[in-house]
C-alpha cells in the first residue's frame, strides 16, 4: 500500500490494451501513459502514477491466455518525463521520501523481472523517471523525433529509479557518464533519438509518420526470432578511467558542491557489478539510500524552487503590465556600431526579423557594426542553421546611417554608447527630434539612471531601460528598467520584445546597477579588498568553493572586464559610499590595460604585487563570510527600495544572470539556509519549506 | 511530334482497415490524413524496387474536402509520408467515385506519357466529416427543379430505384446482403482478405492506443430473419436498411500505378493492366442505375461484351443498385463471378475511397484465377452518375499458349 500521497498529482494513467498484430501469434498487451494533458503537459510519475502501472501491470498478470508481450508507450509526442517533481515540497518526512524511491524501483522492476519480454516504445520524450522505466523493459524502440536525458544530476538528484545502473550495463559505463552526468551538467542537454538509438540506449530507431506501426512490426519480429537484437558486450575494464572522468566533470561545472551530481558517479561507479539480480537489488538500495538522503536536503530544495522560477515566474514575470498594452515593433534603431551594439543587432534582426539600422559617429564605425552582423550571419548559415534564404533576409533587415533620419519610422530606439550621462542625454534628445511620438526609447545602460536620461525629453514615459547580459546572445537575463516616468504602454513593449528575443525578463526598478551587477559588484568589492587587505589571491580565489559558483571571483572579473567592473563600481561608490569600495587594486588593473589579475593561471601579475599588499590576511573562511554577508545585506536593503516585486526575483536574476547554481536556489536560499541572512539581516528571506527542507 | 499511348498498370493497391463512423468507432480519434498517409508509406514499403522521386503524382479523392481531408490533401499527405517534396500531389472529389477517379485520371496522365509512376487513393472519415457536411446547395435546384429534392439523400435514391424495377424486391435486396457478408466471413477465414490491409495505430484518449488490423464493418452473424426485422429508415414501409446497404465508415486506400515499361524496367509487380473506363451521368434521384450507362460505354469503347467479363466488383452501396446493375445485364443474383469476396455491404463503404478497393480486390483475384482475362469494377455515385473501369488480367492463361 502506497501511503504517499501528492497532493494535487496529476495522475498519468497507465491504460491497457491488448492488441493484435500481423505475424503475431497471440496479443501484445500494449499500456499507454497519458495524464490526460496535451503535450505541453508532459507525463510524469507520481505515487498515483505509480500504483496505476502497479495496477496496470497486475491486471496484464490476470489476463487470460497471457499476452506475448508488454509494451509501454507514451501519449501524442511524450513518452514519460520523469517523477513528478511538484509535490516534493509536501514530503516533510524520511519515510516517504524512502516510499518514493522504493516504490519507483518495485513497479519498474516488473518490467524487468517479467517473464514475458517487455518492450518500450518510445514515442517521445524521456526524461528521468520516464527513460528508467524504458531501460527496465526488456527492449526498446525509439522514433526518430523523440529525444531522451537525465536531467537529475542537473537537478541536485541522482537518476534513482535504476537509472545509474542499467544505462552503464547497456551502453557502456563511458557513454553513460556522458548522458548522466557531463550532459546533465551542461545545461540538461539532451540526446536526439538518432544519437541515442547509436548509443545502444534504444535497440530500433523508426520514423515518427509510422512509428508505433514499426515499432509493433519489430517486437513481433522479435517474438519469432526474425529479428535479432544485437548489443555489445559491455566493456567492465573501461570503468576506471569513466569514472575518473565523471568525477573530473562533477568538479570542474559543480566544484563538488551539488551532493547530487557527486552521488550520480558514486551510484555509475557501483554500477560496474552489473544487473543481474542480486547485482541490482544492491545497486537500487543504493539508489534508494542516495534518493531519500537527497530528496530530504535543501540543496534539493533549493534545486526545485530555482527549477520552478526558471519554468514558471521567469516565464511570467512578476509586475509587468497587461500584454495588450504592447505597441507592435516593425523596425529598430541601434545607437552606436560598438560591439555591445553590434552583438544587439544581430540578436534584434535574427529574433524579431525586422529592419534593424546602426547609426554611429562616423562610417567606418558604422561599416564595421554591420559587417559584424553579416558576418555572424554568414557564420550561421555555414553551420547550417541558416538557409541562403534566410540569410538574404537578414543581411537585407541589417544596414548602417551615419544619420539619424533612418530611425523616423522606427517603433524602438536602444542605444549602447559610451556609459556618460550627458552623451546618451544628448543620443535620446538626438532620436526625439525623428521619431514618432510613441517610438520606445531604450538604454543598455548598466549602472546610469534611466530615470535621469529621460528627465528632458519632451516623452519622458517613453524611456525605458533594457539591460542585457554579455554575452548577448548567450545569457537568457533581461532586466526591464522601470524609470520613474516610464508608462505602461513603454513597459509592455519592452516585455513583448524581450520575450521575442527569447529572453526571461525581470522587471527592475531604477536602482543603480539594478539587480545582477550590484549583487556581483558588492561581492566582487568585498573579495578583491580582502586581497587588498593582504590575503593572497589563491585564498579569495578558492573561498567560495563550497557555494559551487560556476568561476571564482577572478575568472568573474575577467569575464565582466576590469574596466567594466570599474565603471560599475564608481558609479555604486558614487550612490552607496558606504558599502561600495572602489580599491586601488581595481584601479590598477584598468590603469595598466590587463584583463586578469593573473598572467598565467595561478600566477598573479606581479605588477599588481603593491596594491595587494595589505598587512591584514583573511582566511577563506573569513573572504566567504564577508562576502555572504555582504550579499545577505544587499538583498536586505534592494527588498527594502523595492528594487524588485520580491526576493525571487533577484534569485531568477542570479540564476539566469550571473549563471548562479540552481543549488543555491539563486542565492537566498543558500543565505538562509547557512544562517546568514538571519545572522546579518535578522530574517530569513524566505520562510522554511519554500526553497528549503519544511520546519 | 509523334507520339504513342503507353499501357498503364496497376502495380499494388493497399488499405486501411474500415472502420464504422462514430464516437465509438475504431479511427473515432484518428485523422483523416494520417489514414492516408499509412496507405502510402505501405505502398512504398511493399514495393522497395520503387524509388520515392519516381512517383509523379499523388491524387487522393475525398468527398468532404474539409479540415483533415481538405489542405489539398494528396500533396500534404504525401509531405507527411515523407515522400521528395519533388512529388507533386492533389486532391479530387467525385463523391463515391473519387478513389475510381483518381485512378483514371492519374492513369491517363501516365498513357499520355505525363507521367511514369503515380499513386492514387481516397478516403473518407464519415465519423469526422458526415456527408452533407458544409454543403450549400444552390437555391436554383429547388426553384427550377432541375433536381429530384430526393437525390440528395442517397437512402431515398435507392427507394426510388425500387419504384423503378418493381421486381427488384426488398427479399432480394435481403438476400443478396445477406450473401455478400457470408461471401465477406468465408474469403477473410480463408485468408484472401487480409493481406492488403495495413495496420493503423488508433489513438483513444481514454483507452490509450490500440491498433486497427481488421474491418470493424462486418456483420458475419447476419440472418435473412433479421435482416426482415430492420426499420426502413428512408420510407415507412419501404426497402432500404441498414443490413442492405453499405454504412456509414472509415478507411482509406491507395494504389500505385505505372506505365507498364516503367514497371518492367523497376521490376515492379503488374497486378492489372487498365483497358478503358466509362463515366456516365443518370437522373439524379436514381443514382444507384448508374453503373449500367457507364458500363455500356466503357464496354463499347473497349470493343468487349458483358461476356468478356469474367470478374466482377461492384460496389455494394445498396443492394437494390447492384441488383439493377445484374438485372439490366441478365447476370443472376448469386452468380459467383460477382463480389466473390463479398462487398462493401460487409466491408463498409467510406465514400471517396471504395473505387481502389474493388480494385485491389480484383487485381488479388487476378493473380489466382488465370483462367479469367477481364475484370470489370464499377460504382454509383452520388447526383446521378455511373463509373466503370475494365481491367485485364496479365496472369491470364492465354498469354503463356
Amino acid at each position: 500500500m502506497s501511503t504517499a500521497v501528492f497532493e494535487n498529482e496529476v495522475v498519468t494513467t497507465a491504460m491497457v490494451r491488448f492488441v493484435t498484430y500481423p505475424g503475431l501469434v497471440g496479443e501484445i498487451a500494449l499500456i499507454t501513459l497519458d495524464n490526460g494533458h496535451d503535450h505541453t503537459r508532459p507525463s510524469t510519475f507520481g505515487p498515483a502514477g505509480l500504483a496505476s502501472l502497479d495496477a496496470a501491470l497486475d491486471e496484464i498478470a490476470a489476463h487470460s491466455p497471457a499476452p506475448a508481450a508488454i509494451a509501454v508507450t507514451g501519449k501524442p509526442f511524450i513518452f514519460a518525463v520523469g517523477a513528478d517533481l511538484s509535490g516534493v515540497p509536501a514530503v516533510t518526512d524520511e519515510a516517504t521520501a524512502r516510499e518514493i524511491a522504493e516504490t519507483g524501483h518495485r513497479v519498474f522492476r516488473r518490467l524487468k523481472d517479467s517473464a514475458i519480454p517487455t518492450f518500450a516504445f518510445v514515442n517521445g520524450v524521456a526524461l528521468g523517471g520516464g527513460l528508467e522505466l524504458a531501460l527496465h523493459c526488456h527492449y526498446r524502440t525509439i522514433s526518430g523525433t523523440a529525444a531522451v536525458g537525465f536531467p537529475e544530476a542537473f537537478l541536485g538528484l541522482v537518476p534513482g529509479w535504476g537509472g545509474t545502473q542499467l544505462l552503464p550495463n547497456l551502453v557502456g559505463i563511458d557513454a553513460a557518464v556522458t548522458v548522466i552526468v557531463e550532459n546533465a551538467l551542461a545545461q540538461n542537454k539532451m540526446t536526439p533519438a538518432p544519437k541515442a538509438a547509436k548509443l545502444g540506449i534504444a535497440d530500433a530507431l523508426f520514423e515518427p509518420a509510422d512509428f508505433l506501426e514499426r515499432s509493433l512490426e519489430w517486437a513481433v519480429g522479435v517474438l519469432d526470432g526474425s529479428v535479432t537484437v544485437s548489443r555489445p558486450e559491455v566493456d567492465r575494464s573501461a570503468w576506471d578511467a569513466a569514472i575518473e572522468r565523471g568525477r573530473a566533470i562533477v568538479a570542474g561545472r559543480t566544484r563538488n558542491a551539488s551532493p547530487g551530481a557527486v552521488r550520480s558517479v558514486d551510484l555509475l561507479d557501483l554500477a560496474r557489478a552489473g544487473v543481474d539480480d542480486e547485482a541490482f537489488t544492491a545497486g537500487t538500495a543504493a539508489e534508494d539510500d542516495a534518493l531519500t538522503e537527497l530528496l530530504m536536503s535543501d540543496p534539493l530544495r533549493a534545486s526545485l524552487y530555482s527549477f520552478d522560477l526558471v519554468n514558471k515566474r521567469a516565464k511570467r514575470p512578476a509586475g509587468a503590465p497587461d500584454k495588450a498594452l504592447a505597441r507592435k515593433v516593425g523596425k529598430v534603431g541601434v545607437v552606436g556600431a560598438g560591439l555591445m551594439a553590434s552583438q544587439l543587432a544581430m540578436l534584434l534582426v535574427r529574433q524579431l526579423k525586422v529592419p534593424v539600422v546602426l547609426t554611429d559617429i562616423d562610417q567606418v564605425r558604422v561599416d564595421k557594426g554591420v559587417a559584424y552582423v553579416h558576418g555572424e550571419l554568414d557564420k550561421l548559415a555555414q553551420r547550417g542553421r541558416l538557409s541562403a534564404d534566410k540569410l538574404n533576409q537578414l543581411k537585407g533587415l541589417v544596414t548602417g546611417s551615419l544619420s539619424k533620419e533612418a530611425f523616423a519610422d522606427a517603433d524602438l530606439v536602444i542605444e549602447a554608447v559610451f556609459e556618460e550621462m550627458s552623451v546618451k542625454q544628448q543620443v535620446f534628445a538626438e532620436v526625439e527630434a525623428i521619431v514618432s511620438e510613441t517610438c520606445v526609447l531604450a538604454t543598455n545602460t548598466s549602472a546610469l539612471s534611466v530615470t535621469e536620461m529621460a528627465a528632458k525629453l519632451e516623452h519622458p514615459e517613453r524611456v525605458v531601460g533594457l539591460h542585457f547580459f554579455n554575452p548577448v546572445a548567450v545569457l537568457p537575463l533581461l532586466e526591464v528598467v522601470r524609470a520613474e516616468q516610464t508608462d505602461d504602454a513603454t513597459l509592455a513593449t519592452a516585455f513583448a520584445v524581450g520575450r521575442s528575443l527569447k529572453k526571461s525578463c525581470v522587471l527592475v526598478a531604477d536602482a543603480p546597477a539594478f539587480v545582477v551587477n550590484r549583487l556581483l559588484t558588492r561581492f566582487l568589492g568585498e573579495v578583491t579588498s580582502a586581497v587588498e587587505q593582504g590575503t593572497p589571491v589563491e585564498v579569495a580565489e578558492r573561498a567560495l568553493d563550497p557555494l559551487g559558483l560556476p568561476m571564482t571571483p577572478f575568472e568573474l572579473l575577467s569575464l565582466v572586464g576590469p574596466a567594466v567592473a570599474l565603471h560599475v563600481a564608481e558609479r555604486m561608490h558614487e550612490a552607496f559610499p558606504d558599502r561600495f569600495a572602489v580599491g586601488e587594486g581595481l584601479r590598477r588593473i584598468v590603469e595598466l590595460g590587463r584583463t586578469s589579475v593573473f598572467v598565467e593561471p595561478g600566477v598573479v601579475d606581479p605588477e599588481l604585487a603593491d596594491a595587494f599588499a595589505g598587512d591584514s590576511p583573511l582566511t577563506e573562511e573569513q573572504v566567504r563570510e564577508r562576502a555572504l554577508g555582504a550579499l545577505a545585506q544587499e538583498i536586505r536593503l534592494m527588498l527594502d527600495e523595492g528594487v524588485v516585486q520580491a526576493v525571487q526575483d533577484i534569485d531568477l536574476c542570479m540564476v539566469l544572470g550571473a549563471g548562479w547554481p540552481f543549488w543555491l536556489g539563486g542565492i537566498s536560499a543558500y543565505l538562509d539556509r547557512t544562517g546568514v541572512s538571519e545572522r546579518v539581516t535578522g530574517s530569513r528571506f524566505l520562510p522554511r519549506g519554500v526553497a528549503s527542507l519544511p520546519a | 511530334m509523334s507520339r504513342s499511348l503507353r499501357e498503364v498498370v496497376f502495380v499494388d493497391g493497399v488499405r486501411t482497415p474500415f472502420g464504422k463512423a462514430g464516437p465509438k468507432g475504431i479511427y473515432a480519434e484518428t485523422r483523416a490524413d494520417d489514414l492516408v498517409v499509412r496507405v502510402i508509406r505501405e505502398l512504398l514499403r511493399r514495393n522497395p524496387a520503387l524509388p520515392a522521386d519516381r512517383v509523379d503524382e499523388v491524387a487522393i479523392a475525398a468527398t468532404t474536402q474539409i479540415g483533415d481531408q481538405g489542405l489539398t490533401l494528396g500533396r500534404t499527405a504525401a509531405l507527411l509520408a515523407g515522400l521528395p517534396k519533388s512529388v507533386p500531389g492533389y486532391s479530387i472529389d467525385r463523391m463515391c467515385a473519387g478513389a475510381m477517379t483518381a485512378v483514371t485520371t492519374t492513369a491517363s496522365g501516365i498513357a499520355f506519357g505525363a507521367y511514369d509512376v503515380a499513386i492514387a487513393g481516397g478516403v473518407e472519415h464519415m465519423g469526422r466529416h458526415p456527408m452533407g457536411e458544409g454543403v450549400d446547395p444552390n437555391p436554383r435546384i429547388v426553384s427550377e427543379k432541375l433536381v429530384d429534392p430526393s437525390a440528395l439523400v442517397m437512402g431515398s435514391t435507392a427507394e426510388n430505384l425500387h419504384d423503378r424495377f418493381p421486381h427488384l424486391t426488398k427479399e432480394r435486396a435481403d438476400a443478396f446482403a445477406l450473401a455478400s457478408q457470408q461471401k465477406f466471413a468465408k474469403a477473410l477465414a480463408n485468408g484472401k482478405l487480409g493481406p492488403e490491409l495495413v495496420p493503423v495505430a488508433t489513438r483513444s484518449a481514454e483507452q490509450g492506443w490500440g491498433v486497427a488490423t481488421v474491418d470493424e464493418p462486418p456483420r458475419p452473424q447476419t440472418t435473412l430473419e433479421g435482416l426482415s426485422t430492420l426499420k426502413t429508415p428512408f420510407r415507412p414501409h419501404g426497402h432500404v436498411t441498414a443490413g442492405n446497404a453499405a454504412g456509414l465508415n472509415d478507411g482509406a486506400t491507395g494504389c500505385l500505378l505505372a506505365a507498364e515499361d516503367v514497371a518492367l524496367e523497376l521490376g515492379l509487380d503488374v497486378g492489372m493492366r487498365l483497358v478503358g473506363y466509362g463515366f456516365v451521368g443518370v437522373e439524379p434521384e436514381v443514382m444507384g442505375v448508374g453503373p449500367v450507362p457507364s458500363t455500356e460505354r466503357a464496354l463499347a469503347r473497349t470493343g468487349l461484351t458483358i461476356e468478356d467479363i469474367g470478374l466482377f466488383e461492384l460496389n455494394e452501396a445498396f443492394a437494390v443498385q447492384v441488383l439493377a446493375f445484374l438485372d439490366h445485364f441478365g447476370i443472376a443474383d448469386d452468380d459467383e463471378r460477382v463480389n466473390p469476396w463479398g462487398g462493401a455491404i460487409a466491408v463498409g463503404h467510406p465514400l471517396a475511397s471504395s473505387g481502389v478497393r474493388l480494385m485491389t480486390q480484383l487485381s488479388r483475384q487476378f493473380a489466382e484465377r488465370p483462367d479469367v482475362r477481364y475484370g470489370l469494377t464499377a460504382m454509383c455515385v452520388g447526383l446521378g452518375m455511373g463509373a466503370t473501369v475494365i481491367w485485364e488480367n496479365p496472369n491470364w492463361e492465354g498469354f503463356a499458349k
